[in-house]
């Protein structure tokens, strides 16, 4: 059952970060680095690491997209 | 199935550098970094991994279970958190060369002014 | 060079680079048979050596808590970096947005956005802190609880305004924070040196297994850390919305 589960989490992750870098949009690809963070995280708790499944969830869903929207709202918005 | 997890990562490593190399967009090119860096995770945590065991945590099972390697989870999760808030330094940069020549694409940037 | 024959380059080195990393993983054990003996000896001698039921904090934050400080320095000097990039350059100075926005308003959040993220704010705070309280009981440590104390502020954030950010987090206090969180590792270490032994020992009483008080130094710097991330996260979150919302190029009159 284990074995399954790592498998389908595997290869999710390859397709979704083949998504990642193929969005080229900054702004979708925000939206889509934080499902790519979830998943990750999901991957190491599969893994038997619930430490780094921890880390990787909060940063990678939230800290990297926030961080994305803000560079995008400065360089949008920003200087004339 | 005992090498899956290996080309996945060599995998996320590939088209990693792939979005990195034909990007046109800085910020698109700086979470290109972020799944090279995902590559690693999945690697160094394959490493450890051991069929039936379980996470290195002894709060409720006792001591001689057996359980994944601890010390390559130590460094996959101090790599979390410092590649975020390198990804943010380089955001800054990004910030920053946007304001100087008003664009962010890096085909455009190659001139360097005194 | 055109952007075609870039991307055939690459796609050639790739090629290449794929074959060879393959080639090298193919050296490691099968997955799933960890064979080597670090792991093994850590996972038995963390519980009765040192009174930690987390093995991987006690790796991070004891057995190598050097290398751990390296990193945390890492991080300070990463916040330092956004701080400095981003602060107004000589040419720009701080206006505030609504004076170039006349007749224009900004949108207001809605409300429920506003609830949503009030009502979140204060079960965020208690989940960090029992996160960084229990990094050497159950998986979490000074990390993932300081970066989860940092989204508490972002809530704040988005429940309100910007000066509502200010105002809870008010810059000077939260670079004294992040200097105190980091400097407090390095300082914690000094006590085994004052005690006679190495730097970095852990010297202080190691209690029972399981309790909050329990592993000598590890709480202590777990804290510190904690309140470091923090900080670090707060401050560059502060600095973005800073450039965004403040700096504005100067007149050319």
């Amino acid at each position: 059952m284990n074995t399954a589960l790592q498998l389908a989490a595997l290869t999710m992750v390859a397709a979704v970060g083949l998504g990642v870098v193929l969005t080229r949009d900054p702004l979708r690809q925000a939206v889509v680095v934080s499902f790519f963070g979830m998943l990750l995280g999901v991957l190491f708790f599969v893994f038997q690491a619930p430490d780094v499944a921890l880390s990787e969830i909060v940063v990678g869903a939230v800290a990297a997209p926030l961080m994305i929207l803000l560079a995008l709202a400065k360089v949008r918005g920003g200087a004339e | 199935m005992s090498f899956y997890p290996f080309v996945v990562a060599a995998w996320l490593l590939l088209i990693g550098l792939y979005g990195v190399v034909t990007s046109r967009n800085l910020i698109h090119l700086i979470v290109c970094m972020q799944v090279v860096q995902a590559s690693t995770y999945v690697l160094l945590l394959s490493i450890g991994f051991r069929h039936d065991a379980v996470p290195p945590v002894f709060a409720e099972v006792p001591v001689g279970t057996p359980a994944v390697d601890p010390v390559v989870q130590a460094l996959a999760l101090t790599d979390v958190v410092v590649g975020a808030t390198v990804s943010a330094l380089l955001f800054a940069l990004a910030v920053q060369v946007h304001k100087r020549s008003h664009t962010l694409d890096p085909a455009r940037l190659s001139g360097l002014r005194g | 060079m055109s952007r075609q024959a870039r991307t055939m380059l690459f796609l050639v080195g790739a090629v290449g680079l794929g074959v060879l990393v393959l080639w090298a993983y193919a050296g490691l054990p099968d997955f799933g048979h960890y064979k080597g003996p670090y792991g093994d000896i850590l996972n038995a001698v963390s519980v009765p050596e040192r009174n930690i039921t987390d093995v991987v904090t006690a790796v991070n934050f004891d057995y190598r808590g050097f290398d751990t400080l390296g990193e945390e320095f890492i991080l300070f000097a990463a916040v330092i970096g956004v701080a400095i990039l981003l602060r107004a350059q000589r040419d720009e100075e701080e206006r505030e947005a609504t004076e170039f926005a006349f007749g224009r308003s900004a949108p207001r959040t809605s409300d429920a956005v506003r609830v949503v993220a009030i009502t979140l704010v204060g079960p965020t705070v208690v989940t960090g802190l029992y996160i960084v309280a229990h990094g050497h009981l159950t998986p979490g440590g000074g990390f993932q609880g300081g970066v989860v104390l940092a989204t508490a502020l972002v809530l704040v954030y988005l429940a309100g305004e910007y000066v509502f950010l200010r105002r809870t987090a008010p810059l000077s206090l939260v670079e004294v924070c992040e200097a105190i969180g980091g400097g407090g590792f390095a300082v914690i270490g000094l006590a085994g040196l004052v005690a006679g032994l190495a730097y970095m020992e852990n010297v202080f009483p190691l209690g029972e297994v399981g309790r909050l008080n329990s592993a000598g130094t590890v709480p202590l710097i777990n804290l510190s850390v904690g309140l470091e991330v923090a900080a670090g996260f707060v401050l560059i979150l502060v600095e973005f919305l800073e450039q965004t919302l403040m700096v504005r190029l100067k007149e050319r009159t």
